[in-house]
């Protein structure tokens, strides 16, 4: 199950992401720089955090025009899996292929810090290894993260069971103390309609050993092995 | 003078304006035999401005410990560079942007973050970690400090808001976690806040880049940001002068930073290193191309040949003048191996900087600077870098004020509560949590921090692929160093190694960053010999060699000087990272123990226990931050210093954290014992899984004042806290190190924080109020 970090100039959780694939979940992982058009095979591309091109004009803004992101593009159309991390999901949302856009935090400041967010929707590729609302302990680290769409948008994601994770106090209740940004529904992450596109704000690769004080991302990443396995087994 | 031009004739007065004295251009003339053009005369004036050329400091620098077992590179190049063990290095070094952040503070605060980091990454090293040291004036109307204005606090609030910004800024797209430091507030700051900001690297020692030239006819290579007319004159002019009313004016000499190009900067120099194919490299900092290009052909013993014309410029029209005295941000200047140039070529291209040869290395020792292919400076570059003046500034003790106990601190009755100067004290924004200027940082990417501020007392970081961790803290207390700068000094080594000792590393080196004010006038240089003879004795007791840093002289507003603040990080190696300790309470039970190095004693007072005098321990208690918060009042002197006492409590620390035996440590200090015992209560609460505080029940026994005995600051002490089962072989060990353990009480989880003395209480809250006071406070006060 090879896994695939793309790496866009000013990326800086490149590194975390590639090391919680190798060395903590031991599993095959490269980097493919921006400028590449070719995914070397890989099973699953991850956008990792960072602020690709700077951030310059808007967050993801630039980056979507990455030669790279045409191959994205064309594989998650064909279903391969794909996670933004932070960074990565402002990009997915730049690029069209999750919907709504982030502005800036609502208190217009940059918020790195553990925030507990719930799994509102287990039968996806990336959280088919958690509990049903399980609640997971995993940090933040950003400037704009506030979720926002229009209403149509918005109750379409909830129809289609669309929102993957919610920001909730520490023991797992919606309460607007909760939640860090000031995002629409309290929401920390979504999914495409077919299941196999992810972005979330909050950052799995820095909680996968309680020496980071969480190992609670480490979900995320085990359900996108579980569910690359079984693909792998259903077509062999 | 910006806008100076090739064909200016040099005059004594228009070196005069440069900064130059007679005697210094006189210098300059007889080094090149002629009188210098205007380039050149620029060239000189930054070169030897105080910034660059260390020319009031060079004569007492000399007596700092610089070498060490461990010590791979002191004073002198980038950063200085320890041995880690594992095949491995660690680069550090501190550095101020003092004044940059007071005319433009956000913009200060990056480049400041932005020029430590280019020197780590110069030497080879990755940046794993940076740490701010900062001070401003009061961002409070403390009733009873003395009066400042309120324009003033909220002028101070800006800059505070804007160095954070900065900081955070820059650090958290780069990727490096900002993880620690400190923040201090005193009247002497407002015009002149301190932004000293640490970076720590880490390299194969085999891997190590210097900034030596050699090898004539290898190419000289400029990489990064292009040239602009930002900056020119920072180092000179904004760092080697006093304030006055028209600094604001400065601020076009303030440059302007930007970290999305320093990554691609970091990671383009890295791989470059990797080709084999780069002979020496260094950042263009503080006096831009002319620093670069000099040190590099005075440190290689050669010359330097380069074109302006092949510069990469980001306006037209720039004279040699300004291209060779800008400031702008992220660029580097590196030798290449002549035939090899196009492999680093290639790896700048592949990150979108620009990246030209701009000349070779050449014989004959000359730096030699060409515009159009004609010479328009030529000027021998190791006097240049290494023979411009050094002084031997006039020193006098300032006339020591005669206190008497009517200027001390007036301690309360005997058996007073204290719990209300308690609740002022956790208030106060010295003592209060920095959690709201922390998390604007990101504190964990690279996912290597094992803790992040405020859960331990230094910053730990551990190095993937072995079993180690890299522990950091800084400290420097310029309220004590006004008061006596030997002492404060010393002080401020012990408590950033006790710092790194209760995380349970052993601290191995140091770097400093002394801020002062005019070495022109007589008592700043009695202060800053003094500050130097703190230090070295200090580093010579906890053999932490200091292996670099910067000073920072002119720290002075309008004719008053800045406390003399002398800034200390120490740098510490735990060889098991998962031995790492943090300063969390951890379970109900536990039993808290007071470690001191001085031995165990009757009474394990805040107080000195050279002299028992009740005027002893007012002089030495009116220095506290208790006494400022409280009495409002700063006099007196900072607690006696036992040396030895310090090692052994560190040394005992470090054995403690290596036995597994403790829960948690942490040092006294700022505010004494309560608020040490009352910063482990707060921290349970994140540490713990139910998210509850826990709280604590302290009983001692102690002779002197009360206050004294609760918020005195004698240092060599540390709170650690001991599961029952631990507790004799915790005492034990303590034992064999000399160290004095005492049992102090008990964590509880009933909720209650109470301090009982000589069977009374005279502290006692709900320990979810202190939180909230203590965490709340800061950011109440910025938002007033």
């Amino acid at each position: 199950m090879k896994f695939g970090v793309v790496v866009f100039p000013g990326s800086n959780c490149d590194h975390d992401a590639f090391y919680a694939i190798s060395n903590v979940l031991h599993q095959p992982v490269e980097f493919i720089w921006h400028q590449s058009e070719d995914l070397a095979n890989c099973d699953a591309v991850i956008l990792p955090g960072g602020f690709a091109h700077g951030d310059y004009l808007r967050t993801g803004a630039l980056a979507r025009f990455s030669p790279v992101m045409k191959s994205v593009k064309t594989f998650a159309k064909s279903g391969g899996l794909v996670l933004g991390i932070c960074n990565g999901f402002q990009i997915l949302l730049e690029a069209g292929l999750l919907p709504g856009a982030v502005m800036r935090n609502i208190g217009l400041r940059y918020i790195c810090r553990h925030v507990h967010i719930r799994v509102e929707n287990n039968a996806t590729p990336f959280t088919q290894a958690a509990a049903p609302r399980q609640i997971l302990k995993i940090p933040i680290a950003h400037n704009d993260g506030n979720y926002t769409a229009d209403p149509l948008t918005l109750a379409e994601l909830q129809k289609n069971e669309q929102i993957v994770f919610r920001y909730t106090s520490a023991d797992g209740e919606d309460d607007a103390a909760g939640n860090p940004n000031g995002s629409m529904e309290n929401i920390a992450g979504i999914c495409n309609r077919e299941r196999n596109v992810t972005g979330l704000m909050p950052h799995p690769e820095r909680a996968v050993e309680s020496a980071l004080d969480s190992a609670d991302g480490l979900v995320i990443f085990r359900s996108m092995v579980e569910s690359l396995v079984a693909s792998a087994k259903a077509s062999a | 003078m910006a806008t100076a031009s090739v064909e200016i004739k040099v005059t004594a007065e228009i070196a005069a304006e440069h900064g130059l004295s007679a005697p210094e251009y006189a210098r300059v003339q007889q080094i090149l035999g002629r009188d210098p053009n205007i380039t050149e005369l620029g060239i000189f004036s930054v070169m030897w401005s105080e910034h660059c050329s260390y020319k009031s400091s060079k004569v007492h620098l000399k007596r700092l410990p610089v070498r060490g077992k461990l010590v791979v590179q002191g004073p002198g190049e980038n950063a200085g560079v320890v041995d880690i063990g594992d095949g491995l290095v660690a680069a550090f070094k501190i550095e101020s942007h003092n004044h940059p952040s007071f005319v433009e503070p956000f913009q200060g605060a990056t480049t400041g973050v932005g020029g430590i980091l280019r020197d780590i990454f110069t030497m080879g090293a990755r940046p794993i970690a940076v740490l701010d040291s900062l001070r401003f004036g009061p961002i409070t109307a403390d009733d009873s400090a003395p009066a400042v204005p309120p324009e003033t606090i909220a002028k101070n609030r800006r800059i505070l808001d804007g160095v954070i910004r900065g900081i955070a800024n820059y650090g958290n797209s780069f990727g490096v976690p900002t993880i620690g430091g400190e923040v201090g507030f005193e009247p002497c700051y407002s015009q002149n806040p301190l932004v000293n900001a640490l970076a720590l690297g880490i390299a194969k020692k085999e891997d190590l880049f210097f900034a030596r030239a050699r090898g004539t006819g290898n190419p000289v290579i400029y990489v990064g940001a292009k040239t602009g007319r930002d900056g020119i004159h920072g180092a000179s002019l904004l760092a080697s002068a006093e304030f006055t009313e028209e600094s604001q004016q400065k601020r076009p000499n303030v440059q302007v930073g930007d970290p999305f190009v320093e990554k691609l900067l970091l990671e383009a120099c890295l791989e470059a290193m990797t080709t084999g194919a780069v002979v020496a490299i260094q950042d263009m900092g503080a006096a831009g191309l002319t620093c670069s290009t000099t040190e590099m052909a005075s440190r290689g013993g050669t010359g330097i040949e380069i074109d302006l014309a092949r510069v990469p410029q980001r306006e037209s029209g720039m004279t040699p003048y300004e291209i060779m005295l800008s400031e702008s941000q992220e660029r580097m200047l590196l030798v290449a191996e002549k035939g090899r140039e196009s492999e680093v070529l290639q790896v700048f291209k592949k990150w979108g900087l620009d990246a030209v040869v701009v000349g070779e290395v050449a014989d004959g020792g000359l730096l030699r600077v060409k515009d159009h292919g004609l010479v328009v400076a030529e000027i021998p570059a190791h006097p240049l870098a290494e023979e411009g003046p050094v002084y031997q500034r006039p020193i006098a003790r300032p006339p020591r004020k005669e206190e008497s106990a009517a200027d001390w601190f007036v301690f309360a009755p005997e058996k007073k509560n204290l719990t209300n100067n308690f609740k002022r004290l956790l208030a106060s924004p010295a003592i209060s949590s920095k959690g709201w200027i922390t998390e604007q940082y990101d504190t964990m990417v690279r996912t290597n921090t094992l803790a992040v501020p405020g859960a331990g007392d230094a910053a730990v970081v551990r190095i993937k692929g072995t079993k180690r961790a890299l522990a950091l803290a800084t400290d420097g207390n310029g309220r004590w160093c006004q008061l006596n700068p030997r002492l404060g000094a010393m002080h401020a080594v012990a408590e950033a190694a006790r710092n790194v000792a209760c995380s349970g590393a052993k601290p191995i080196a140091a770097t400093n960053c002394l801020n002062f004010g005019s070495p022109e006038k007589p008592e700043v240089m009695w202060q800053f010999s003094e500050a130097i003879d703190g230090l070295a004795a200090a580093c010579n007791e906890l053999e932490t060699p200091i292996t670099g840093g910067n000073v920072s002289f002119y720290n002075e507003t309008l004719g008053s000087s800045i406390y003399p603040t002398p800034v200390i990080g120490i740098l510490g190696v735990m060889e098991d990272a998962t031995n790492v300790l943090k300063m969390a309470f951890r379970d109900d039970g536990d039993i808290v123990v007071l470690l001191d190095g001085l031995g165990v004693a009757s009474d394990s007072s805040g107080a000195s226990r050279s002299n028992g005098s009740g005027s002893h321990v007012a002089r030495e208690f009116s220095s506290s931050e208790y006494s400022k918060t409280v009495g409002g009042i700063v006099a007196g002197q900072p607690p006696a210093i036992d040396l030895p006492a310090e090692k052994r409590l560190q040394q005992g620390l470090v054995a403690l954290a290596a036995s597994r035996s403790i829960q948690s440590a942490h040092d006294i200090s700022d505010g004494g014992l309560a608020v040490t015992v009352a910063e482990s209560c707060f921290a349970s609460a994140a540490a713990r899984k139910s998210g509850e505080t826990l709280g604590t029940r302290i009983r001692i026994e102690d002779r002197n004042p009360a206050e004294s005995a609760v918020f005195g600051e004698r240092g060599a002490r540390a709170v650690i806290s001991v599961s029952p089962a631990s507790l004799n072989a915790v005492l034990q060990m303590a034992q064999r190190y000399g160290v004095g353990a005492v049992e102090i009480g008990r964590v509880t989880a009933d909720g209650i924080f109470s301090i009982e003395l000589n069977g009374s209480a005279i502290i006692e809250e709900s320990v979810e109020t202190l939180r909230d006071i203590w965490a709340q406070s800061l950011e109440r006060a910025l938002k007033q």
